[in-house]
């Protein structure tokens, strides 16, 4: 079933890189997927590897024990090949609230400038869309999604600020994302999104996986503060459609 | 209770690491120099996970609460039990009421004072590591408090232990990184025969390089990295990735450093020099 032509490479003692070709596309980020359930499944012990898919990769690292690359190279090619039945990867549309008052989306004014479209029509052009989660990294919980039409596109921040709010809504270039915490950043930010995507207080801290998509939703201030509200007290619910893999 | 008087430079608690979030962008996190630590431990007869005090060039003053059994390591900071000399490697009693403290700092850039049965500070996500926001703190402060179990007798099978200091050692043994056969000869030429330089840019994330080596136009699609992972910026300036280091990045991955290296690394300060060798 396995078609990709896939390479495979040392990445120190403990760790090692699974290469698809070097493309953004859904095809791609499935069998990467398919591929980590399978070894999580029937190859891995769970407890000792860590896996992680971004884009065109798989990293799998071994928390312990250095392990010996030509070995481990042959069996996950032959794993690779012999992954006949197509393991079901449950993925989930989850729809995020943004609140995209000026107060929150404080560069919504410059972004509209710069892309000749209204305010409204920036924010329904954010909202239509659905984003792919191609990769978590950067910072924990900071989704790379990718599907951002090329009419959103925008110039990074000339000076990038010492300090974006968590939530914060972000454009930049060919993405869009969440800013999970406080942080420095040179996004253009469009609104603030009223839940959290990580959180250390919860046995899964982050909801989304590499696979899901995102949609936003607009919601107004009065909204935003109550979903705070009730994420405080743990009664906020989420919302999610599951996907077929 | 542990009491800082005095907190330090940068003062953390670090454990073996909080393992099973890379895939949600979480560092491992975690003591930086792990040959030390490993050792304390050991001593200690800790189990390996034990969390340990990270004191970083300038030490803190720690006044005990309750007795227990502790071992330094790491870095050369003149440390005194109650005004006497304390050595690394070297178990010591302590009792409630006794301050240690800290003096120059001699060679190296880490000390860790291990206690027996570890710190007992809160687990957050598998690992009581400072990292913020996965812990509130980022590091501890003036007058803050470190919880410990009281231990009122330990009869170590081991006293003292002599070491192979990492602490003179300048050479970082690598592995090859995944983007290491994109390397032009020039650059192969400068990595492996020049003597690279600690910017100031360095912490728990990262140490950055001064010397910069030829650039590249190398562009790839955001991929993990690793603990001891070194990266190449367009510029050609090298990014070594420390245990608070980000979990993905976008630069090329052109060597791997040896648990030993980071190790050696860990102990390196602003204007020291390294040089990396194949191993």
């Amino acid at each position: 079933m396995s078609n990709y032509p896939i390479s495979i490479r040392p990445f120190g003692v403990h760790a090692i890189l699974v290469e698809w070709p070097k493309k953004v596309e859904e095809p791609i980020l499935d069998d990467i997927l398919q591929f980590g359930q399978y070894l999580k499944t029937h190859c891995l012990d769970q407890e000792d590897w860590e896996q992680v898919p971004s884009y065109n990769s798989l990293t799998l690292i071994h928390r312990k024990s250095p392990f010996d690359f030509d070995k481990f190279k042959r069996k996950l090619l032959d794993w690779y090949s012999g992954m006949e039945q197509r393991t079901l990867v449950q993925k989930f549309l989850w729809r995020l609230p943004v609140c995209y008052e000026l107060e929150f989306g404080i560069d919504l004014g410059e972004v509209s400038e710069q892309l000749g479209k209204s305010i409204p029509e920036v924010i329904s052009m954010h909202t239509e869309n659905i984003y792919t989660v191609y990769g978590i990294g950067f910072l924990p919980g900071f989704m790379y999604l990718g599907g951002l039409p090329p009419s959103l596109e925008t110039q990074r921040r000339a000076n990038p600020r010492q300090k974006v709010e968590k939530g914060a809504v972000g454009l930049a270039g060919k993405q869009t994302g969440i800013y999970p915490q406080e942080s420095p950043g040179g996004w253009n930010i469009i609104g603030n999104c009223s839940v959290p995507i990580f959180d250390k207080e919860k046995d899964k801290p982050c909801f989304v996986n590499v696979g899901d998509r995102i949609q936003f939703y607009q919601i107004s201030k009065a909204e935003y503060d109550l979903h705070k509200i009730e994420g405080e007290v743990g009664i906020y619910q989420m919302e999610k459609i599951k996907i077929d893999a | 209770m542990l009491k800082l008087l005095k907190s330090g430079f940068f003062t953390t608690i670090q454990d073996s690491g909080r393992f099973g979030y890379r895939d949600k962008g979480v560092p491992v996190s975690g003591v930086m120099d792990d040959y030390a630590v490993s050792k304390a431990n050991m001593l200690l007869e800790n189990p390996a996970t034990s969390a340990v005090l990270e004191i970083t060039m300038t030490g803190p003053t720690l006044e005990f609460d309750e007795d227990t059994y502790i071992c330094l390591a790491g870095a050369e900071l003149a440390a005194t039990l109650n005004n006497e000399p304390v050595q690394n490697y070297k178990v010591y009693k302590v009792s409630s009421g006794d301050i240690l403290s800290y003096g120059k700092l001699e060679k190296g850039f880490r000390g860790y004072l291990a206690v027996k049965h570890g710190f007992v500070t809160p687990i957050i996500l598998g690992s009581r590591s400072f990292y913020k926001p996965m812990t509130e703190v980022n590091r501890l402060k003036d007058k803050s408090e470190v919880p410990y179990e009281a231990c009122a007798f330990f009869e170590p099978k081991i006293q003292e232990l002599k070491v192979d200091s990492l602490l003179d050692e300048t050479v970082l043994g690598v592995h090859v990184g995944p983007e290491y056969g994109l390397l032009t000869d020039k650059q192969l030429e400068a990595l492996f025969s020049e003597d690279f330089t600690i910017a100031k840019e360095n912490n728990r994330m990262a140490y950055q390089l001064e010397n910069l080596i030829e650039g590249h136009t190398i562009s790839m699609l955001t991929s993990a990295t690793l603990p001891g992972t070194v990266q190449i910026t367009p510029s050609g300036k090298l990014i070594v990735l420390m245990m608070d280091g980000q979990t993905t990045g976008g630069y090329p991955r052109i060597l791997q450093l040896s648990q030993k290296a980071i190790s050696i690394l860990s102990q390196k300060k602003f204007r020291d020099r390294i040089s990396f060798k194949l191993v």
